[in-house]
């Protein structure tokens, strides 16, 4: 790669304050482009590789590192990495794309296979094994039931813990209290199943219900809505809290009337986003509602089913159709949330205003 | 420079007088109502301060009775437990007066997933996340954004569905080639690495030496890398690797589920990650250009220290999520037990997806076991957390949050 | 050291809206030169081409020169940060790095120009902060975060960041708006010693701070809100406060509007 030392052109006439840097040649970027396009086929005939993607990825790395070098000889180290780093984090952007809207791609195409009438209109009551009909009526009933019962009691009460934290919580109470938040953050959904199981179901001895299920959800749902709002809460400026007391307005309606409003996009967009993780939960729901191929539309008795559950146990089967269902549901499943976040966005750019 | 007495008067200067550029805010209204007193607190003030306290207690509550039932149920099991729980590794709980079962390879399955999946999505993800937030022109970055909040809030049971359907069949051709290629992988790069830390600290202890050691481990790693692919040509001898697979089958492994958990957790922890980065305050990142910084030395110096308790969070909240998966694990990976090293070989289980596998056929032993693996995995995801806030804890005070 | 600015026929865009137009200005070596005016006449935004931070600003475009020396800013194969570089600069709120202690708060540019040896930026380190006038009051705590200084002592912090890497020219935004009487006198004093060595442009919105740090004063105006903001006179400092030549200059000095 030694023919890149072009000597750089108009050349000033002083630079004694070394405004100018070297600056790799125009043609330089597309000469290494080409030659690590020819290295990586080289190596892909050497070495027989599979797939395409990995000639893509090993062309991605030779040519940052071409250009790293190139960069390096000509317009010194600062230049080099500053080249590399811009290459590696638009390789990495454009890599991580691929899968992540295949996946959306798939569904959609995959999806549309028995996303009819029928679909949205029957229940799996009755459909044996060799029946391509059915539908997933129930498990939608199920888990908007299961979601609308959970974010009514997560949602305030995780509010109203994020309040705490952020107006009220001093010292070591708060410290523990926003400690557990994040615990609860990371806590593994199926754990939250095992408890409702452990504590709601053996010791309690309730039945399997949607209302179970709501409960596991209810535990997944909180940790996230109270750091979200509390994120939202803390970037409320001081400012706005202190002109609010100089009127005289009380600390509880302060926070009710300004700081509530004014973080109140942020926390719907938690909100929504909480909504969204519980709503393809599938593990707690797997120990507490059960699973019910016929319709039942009462969460607090019988069991349930729910659409991940559904998309589970569909995809298990070995049938085409049942899989085809399992699609379907995934489609359904994915327009929810993403209805959830349009409204979630929405309420968040009117309210801004 | 020329010495003149320090200015005398600047140290007691009071501090931050309002911050907010005088002049705009006329200073008297908010005397004349007088400051709020501490005595003067009502009724519904009072009210208000302790339902949120309560619900501040309800979720340590909460937290308490998730341990303490976890804990009551699996001691039964464990009583009844005929082997060692923490080194056996296999799992027979269901054998009435003979229930033999142990956490070891469920909980080495569930880290070594969780890990290959963090290894490769959080770099990409706060990639992605910088791209958006600081290369992108500002439309494009407008849309990205919302797209990977989108996919953030894609269902994991769809990445699952679509990882078991879609992706592991099409992994094979990509675990054949390691397997083949870098035999020796990660043990050269690892002792590239070291090799390179070794002279970079012998370069900084000269005294003309400079202090990076980042040039010399990087070109460690280089070499190691290359070592083994050469290995790899060569077909040098290789059942040490973690990409070596002494079977000579590859297959639906824990190689594979840690990319389909990667996947899973890439858009969350890049969404956070880019909620966190665009948070950076303009006059840091400017402060940093002003000093001849590149874009990428401006990253360095003022965006990423800034957002790195974020990104560690929402790394966190990315490995609970990927310790904690069940459907996508359970479907990809045999659900064998036992400890191996090499990752893509067809075997493997998971605390999470054992759980789900077993729960539905298991006695109250069984499901004792289970609910005990369970409190496992929630320890070690607790542990987790611990050290992410001592992390995090460590530099609190030079937080971006103090300014 | 110290260089001399000469600014010829600068137009700076945002986008498609003209923000300033026409500006011609010769700023002299080891003088303090103050850009005064309403808000919104462009003041900032003229400070802001020198050492080409308005290119963090997305659309903003430059037309004309800005010669440093002689040499062009604008010029072709002229880097940005090389720029930067020569031209230090101090803004409006104090922003020192809040994940930076004192000490690496000094010293971050010149690990970015590649500065690694201890010896030589501990030295550096003392040489700017006592530059700065703030070294006997943080000597004893280099290790802490700089954003626990007083407002007044980040801004100088932030200075003597500036001044570290040697610059040529130093550009003040506002330096003292967001701080207090006390810290503001500290800071004017500042600026009269670092005269010998830099060449200075500050904004300020104080009129009596221009009078008293400068030696020579801009006036920036614009017509109306929406017309592009313009150089009305530029002349040693006591001869604007003084005796200006342009009415406009006299009826805004003498606070008639603005």
């Amino acid at each position: 790669m030694s023919t890149l030392t072009a000597a750089p052109e108009g050349a000033p006439v002083t630079d004694k304050l070394r405004l100018h840097g070297n600056k790799l040649p125009a043609f330089a970027l597309p000469v290494i482009a080409v030659v690590s396009v020819g290295v990586s086929l080289l190596l892909y005939f050497a070495t027989p590789m599979d797939s395409e993607i990995q000639i893509l990825l090993l062309s991605l790395l030779l040519f940052a590192a071409g250009q790293t070098i190139a960069s390096s000889l000509i317009e010194g180290g600062r230049r080099a990495r500053d080249r590399f780093a811009t290459t590696l984090l638009i390789g990495a952007f454009l890599l991580a794309m691929v899968p992540l809207v295949a996946v959306l791609v798939t569904v959609i195409s995959k999806g549309a296979a028995r996303f009819d009438y029928d679909f949205f209109t029957h229940s799996m009551r009755g459909v044996s094994a060799r029946d391509h009909g059915g539908g997933a009526y129930a498990a939608i009933i199920g888990t908007l039931e299961q979601i609308a019962l959970a974010s009514l009691i997560a949602v305030p009460f995780g509010v109203l813990v994020s309040i705490y934290l952020v107006e009220y919580g001093r010292g070591r109470i708060s410290r523990t209290i926003s400690f557990f938040v994040d615990v609860l953050t990371g806590l593994p959904s199926i754990i939250a199943g095992l408890f409702i199981y452990a504590f709601y179901l053996i010791v309690l001895g309730a039945p399997q219900t949607g209302f179970a299920g709501s409960l596991a959800l209810i535990i997944l749902m909180i940790p996230t809505v109270v750091r979200s709002s509390e994120e939202m809460l803390k970037l409320v400026p001081n400012e706005l809290r202190e002109a609010s007391f100089a009127l005289g307005v009380e600390r509880w309606r302060t926070i009710l009337k300004v700081v509530i409003p004014t973080a109140l996009p942020g926390i719907v967009t938690g909100v929504m986003l909480a909504i969204a993780r519980v709503a393809g939960e599938t593990a707690p729901l797997l120990l507490t509602i059960f699973g019910n191929d016929s319709i039942n539309n009462d969460p607090f008795s019988g069991h349930q089913s729910a659409l991940p559950l559904y998309i589970f146990t569909e995809a298990q089967k070995p049938q085409s159709w049942a899989v085809d269902r399992a699609w379907s549901a995934a489609l359904t499943l994915i327009i929810i949330v993403m209805l959830l976040n349009l409204i979630a966005r929405f309420i968040a750019r009117r309210t801004k205003v | 420079m020329t010495t003149e007495p320090a200015a005398q008067t600047a140290g007691s200067a009071p501090s931050e007088p309002g911050g907010t550029g005088g002049g705009e805010s006329p200073p008297s209204t908010s005397t004349s109502t007088g400051p709020r007193s501490k005595a003067k607190v009502s009724f519904a003030d009072a009210t208000f301060k302790n339902v949120t306290r309560l619900c501040g207690f309800l979720l340590l509550a909460l937290m308490a009775a998730i341990a303490l039932f976890l804990v009551l149920k699996a001691t039964d099991a464990l009583g009844d437990n005929k082997a060692n729980f923490f080194t056996t590794e296999t799992w027979f709980p269901n054998e009435s007066g003979n229930p033999r079962f142990g956490i070891a390879a469920l909980l080495f399955g569930t880290v070594v997933t969780a890990a290959v999946a963090m290894i490769i999505a959080v770099p990409v993800a706060v990639g992605i996340a910088l791209y958006i937030t600081n290369y992108a022109p500002r439309r494009v970055g407008d849309a990205l954004g919302y797209i990977v909040d989108l996919l953030a809030a894609v269902p994991s049971v769809i990445y699952g569905l679509w990882g078991l359907a879609i992706l592991a069949p099409h992994m094979n051709g990509t675990q054949l080639w390691l397997s083949q290629y870098l035999p020796w992988f990660p043990w050269t790069p690892l002792g590239g690495a070291i090799l390179g830390l070794a002279f970079g600290l012998i370069r900084r202890a000269a005294p003309t030496g400079s202090s990076s050691v980042g040039t010399p481990i990087t070109l460690g790693v280089v070499l190691g890398v290359v070592v083994s692919l050469i290995a790899g040509i060569a077909d040098a001898p290789d059942d040490i690797g973690i990409f070596s697979t002494p079977s000579g089958q590859v297959g639906r492994s824990i190689f594979v589920a840690g990319i389909v958990l990667a996947i899973m957790v890439l858009p969350i922890v890049a969404a956070i990650s880019r909620e966190v980065f665009k948070q950076v305050p303009i006059a840091h990142k400017e402060a940093a250009f002003a000093l001849g910084a590149t874009r990428w030395e401006m990253i360095r110096t003022a965006v990423l220290p800034y957002g790195k308790p974020g990104v560690i969070s929402a790394s966190m909240l990315g490995l609970g999520r990927a310790m904690g998966e069940t459907i996508a694990v359970a479907l990809v990976l045999p659900a064998s037990f036992g400890i191996s090293v090499h990752f893509l070989e067809p075997a493997g289980n998971t605390i999470a997806a054992n759980i789900a596998n077993g729960f539905g056929d298991s006695n109250d032993t069984g499901r004792g076991a289970l609910i005990a693996s369970g409190l496992v995995l929630f320890i070690v995801t607790m542990l987790v957390n611990i050290a992410a806030r001592a992390i995090i804890a460590r530099r609190a005070e030079f937080s971006g949050a103090a300014s | 050291m110290a260089t001399r600015i000469d600014i010829q026929g600068l137009n700076v865009f945002y986008g498609k809206f003209k923000a300033v137009a026409g500006v011609n200005l010769a700023i002299e070596p080891k003088n303090v030169t103050a850009f005064i005016g309403p808000s919104g006449c462009g003041k900032s935004t003229v400070l802001r081409t020198l050492n080409r931070m308005h290119e963090v600003i997305p659309g903003a475009s430059v037309e004309g020169k800005v010669l440093l020396d002689g040499e062009d800013l604008y010029g072709a194969g002229v880097d940005p940060v090389n720029v930067r570089r020569q031209v230090g600069m101090v803004f409006q709120r104090p922003n020192p790095f809040p994940t930076m202690s004192i000490y690496e708060n000094v010293v971050a540019g010149l690990k970015l120009n590649g500065t690694r040896k201890k010896s030589l930026l501990d030295t550096r380190v003392e040489e700017s902060l006592r530059g700065a006038n703030l070294w006997e009051e943080v000597k004893d705590r280099l290790g802490r975060p700089g954003a626990g200084l007083s407002g007044g002592q980040q801004q100088r912090l932030c200075i003597a960041r500036a001044i570290a890497v040697e610059p040529q020219v130093l550009l003040m935004d506002e330096p003292c708006s967001a701080l207090d009487p006390i810290s503001t006198l500290a800071i004017e004093d500042l600026i009269a010693k670092l005269k010998s060595s830099y060449t200075i442009v500050i904004v300020t919105h104080n009129m009596q701070q221009a009078s008293r740090v400068s030696d020579a004063t801009a006036f920036f105006s614009l017509e109306a809100t929406g017309q592009p903001g313009k150089l009305i006179e530029y002349d040693k400092t006591t001869k604007i406060f003084t005796s200006p030549t342009e009415k406009r200059t006299e009826d805004y000095i003498s606070g008639r509007f603005g």
